[in-house]
């Protein structure tokens, strides 16, 4: 997997803010300021074929941002994004952008919103076939169909059904079926199984790992839940009102977290083991992303924090083998292990 | 255990339809929490967990309505009482938790006013001693700066925080017993801890019995003292928390806990329960959970086990009477 080849996609310095304001008059008449989110700030990364990454954090990260980003339903407002050496906002702009976009497609969380439920599955999963013009021939599509539901352990009979006439999970291995048709190399998943029971999720990343193994698939998994991620991914960024605080291999990261944050994320985990292991209990709630604090986003809840990490704020840098921090306190060593 | 200060008795919730006989989405439910015992209710959607918290409560959704059994609350029972009666109980001996705070709190209402009413409705306190003990109730609750927070709206709260002031709403009248329902769904992780932290010392130091319902086991293998499995509106399995984690008897709750990816170390594939939990019209006969039952055999198909002592738990399971020594 280390081999010289370049990424699949190289993310660098990629930026999104929402302007939030209110509206114009109220704003004039009640002397108020512009207020813009800067919902992903300065993230850099990349996915290596055939590898998943996962992007963890609580709500208001930026996590579900990148992801939409990266599939182009955003455009970002500063950095670059390059699919197989592609620049992507650039190339989905030009006369070419069916080529690209069949290559990348995205797995939403809500099952039961992502579906039309007035199209029966069949024209569903075949939508992208035919927007594509990649099967232009009705009995070759069924066909096709056919053979994507099989992929995803549903039947092929199932086409001729509605979407309210399967559970939850089923629904979503339907979505994962659409999201295969047109045969793409890398997959954006934002909160799969977040919507889902723990015996479903589990039926889903059994398929999602299968697909990957099958098909040689690229993914970006979106997910708050850590346990999950440690089962999916490879790599893992941790993010923090819109910045990777940490980026790791999945074994560095929950062998040994670097980050504060990453290491109160891995506390605040309910343990199913009852092993009584020593926690630090969590400290403050995510602050308002409209008013960041200033230098270190997390200082505030930061149990090491100091004057440099409230006015500087730190950039990510290796530390350990394949391993990207953001804090003063490890760089200067005032973490203990 | 003394005598129990909730005990749930072979409840029955049914919902009555328009053809066909009426659909049963509780089947002989019971339970019994002691004072100062937090009990988890797990399962996954549409086991009835949030039925059975409904229907101790006496807040089912019409048409749905209890057709046997008995709730009663310090031995007094309450499931058959007129409603005047029995919202009274509810506000001044039970307190309620929702997943949503922000659906459980007026916002056009400050916290304050929501609590002093709520205080003020129950126990005999003058605005000026409600309001002071609203201020208590938001600093043991974990709120900073209580006095200036008390006039603030649920709007100005974080999602945390308003749960915080919806426990204290919940704890205003200094309830017997409080029912939360899936109360740290709606949080992030980091918040989930301090809020499951509080619910425990809380029920410690009040002294009050805990009904928590939730889907998530880590929540309950944190929080409870005792744990009831749920399945197709009965309970498989209960007992205490880490005998039914670690030894479990019933094959669903041991096929829940290998569905969770494990925080410590790997494995290639998650163990999956196949199929889904079945629909309320359609429940298979005997047991329902054999037709995902790897373990199924003849009498499985035809006889409904009830709850029967297995080992350190109750586990609603024929192969408990199979292989007593497992």
């Amino acid at each position: 997997m280390s081999a010289p080849m370049p990424a699949l996609v190289e993310v660098r310095e990629l930026a999104k803010r929402f302007d939030v304001s209110t509206p114009w008059l109220e704003r004039v008449l009640g002397g108020r300021p512009r207020q813009i989110v800067h919902a992903v700030d300065g993230v850099s990364f990349d996915i290596a074929r055939g590898e998943t990454l996962a992007l963890v954090g609580e709500s208001g990260c930026g996590k579900s941002t990148v992801a939409r980003l990266l599939v182009g339903l955003h455009a970002p407002s500063a950095g670059t994004i390059r699919f197989d050496g592609q620049d992507l906002v650039a190339e989905l702009a030009s006369p070419r952008a069916a080529a690209l976009r069949r290559r990348l497609q995205m797995i939403f969380q809500d099952p039961y919103a992502s579906l039309n439920p007035r199209w029966r599955v069949h024209d569903i999963v075949a939508e992208p076939l035919l927007e594509q013009g990649l099967e232009p021939d009705a009995q070759a599509r069924r066909e096709r169909v056919g053979g994507l539901l099989r992929a995803v352990r549903l039947d092929a009979a199932d086409a001729d059904k509605y979407p309210h006439q399967f559970s939850g999970g089923q629904r979503q291995r339907i979505s994962i079926a659409r999201a295969l048709a047109s045969a793409p190399e890398f997959l954006v998943c934002d909160e799969p199984t977040s919507a889902l029971d723990v015996s479903v999720q589990a039926q889903v990343l059994n398929l999602m790992r299968d697909l990957q193994r099958e098909r040689g698939l690229s993914y970006l998994f979106i997910s708050h839940n850590l346990a999950v991620v440690r089962h999916v991914s490879d790599r893992v960024g941790v993010m923090y009102l819109g910045r990777l605080v940490e980026l790791a291999p999945k074994r560095a990261l929950f062998a040994q977290p670097r980050h504060p944050y990453t290491r109160m994320l891995l506390d605040a985990i309910p343990d199913l083991h009852l092993s009584g292991r020593a926690r630090t209990p969590v400290q403050g709630e995510v602050p308002n992303p409209l008013a960041p604090p200033s230098g270190c986003g997390f200082h505030p809840r930061c149990p090491l924090a100091n004057a440099r990490c409230r006015a500087e704020r730190p950039l990510l840098r290796e530390d350990g083998e394949g391993v990207r921090v953001a804090c003063h306190a490890v760089e200067e060593g005032r973490h203990t292990p | 255990m003394t005598s129990p200060l909730l005990e749930v008795r072979d409840l029955v919730v049914e919902f009555p339809r328009r053809r066909g006989g009426p659909l049963r989405a509780l089947d002989g439910v019971s339970l019994e929490i002691g004072a100062g015992e937090i009990l988890g209710v797990v399962g996954e959607s549409g086991a009835g967990k949030s039925l059975t918290g409904a229907a101790v409560i006496g807040l089912l959704e019409p048409p749905g309505r209890i057709a046997a059994g008995e709730v009663r609350l310090a031995g007094e029972r309450i499931d058959a009482l007129p409603p005047a009666v029995l919202r009274r109980i509810r506000g001044r001996r039970i307190g309620a938790i929702f997943q949503d705070p922000l659906t459980s709190l007026n916002p056009l209402y400050t916290v304050g006013r929501q609590l002093v009413e709520t205080i003020r409705a129950h126990l005999p306190l003058d605005a000026a001693q409600a309001r002071d003990r609203a201020i208590a109730l938001l600093r043991e609750t974990g709120i900073p700066a209580p006095e200036a927070r008390i006039d603030h709206y649920p709007h100005q709260f974080s999602g945390g925080m308003r749960q915080r002031v919806v426990i204290a709403l919940a704890l205003a009248a200094e309830p017997q017993l409080i029912i939360a329902d899936e109360p740290t769904t709606a949080l992030d992780v980091s918040v989930q801890a301090q809020v499951i932290g509080l619910l425990q010392r809380l029920s410690r130091q009040h002294g009050a019995a805990v009904l928590l319902i939730t889907h998530d086991m880590g929540v309950i293998a944190e929080a409870c003292d005792r744990v009831a499995v749920m399945y197709a509106g009965r309970v498989v399995e209960v007992g205490p928390v880490a005998a039914v984690i670690h030894a479990p008897s019933h094959p669903y709750t041991a096929g829940l806990m290998g569905a969770i990816p494990p925080m410590d170390g790997e494995r290639e594939r998650l163990q999956q329960i196949d199929g889904q939990m079945p629909r309320l019209d359609a429940i298979p006969s005997g047991c329902a959970f054999h037709p995902r039952c790897p373990r199924a055999f003849g009498r499985c198909r035809q006889e409904r086990p009830e709850l029967m002592e297995a080992g350190a738990t109750q586990a609603s399971c024929w192969l408990v009477q199979e292989a007593p020594s497992a």
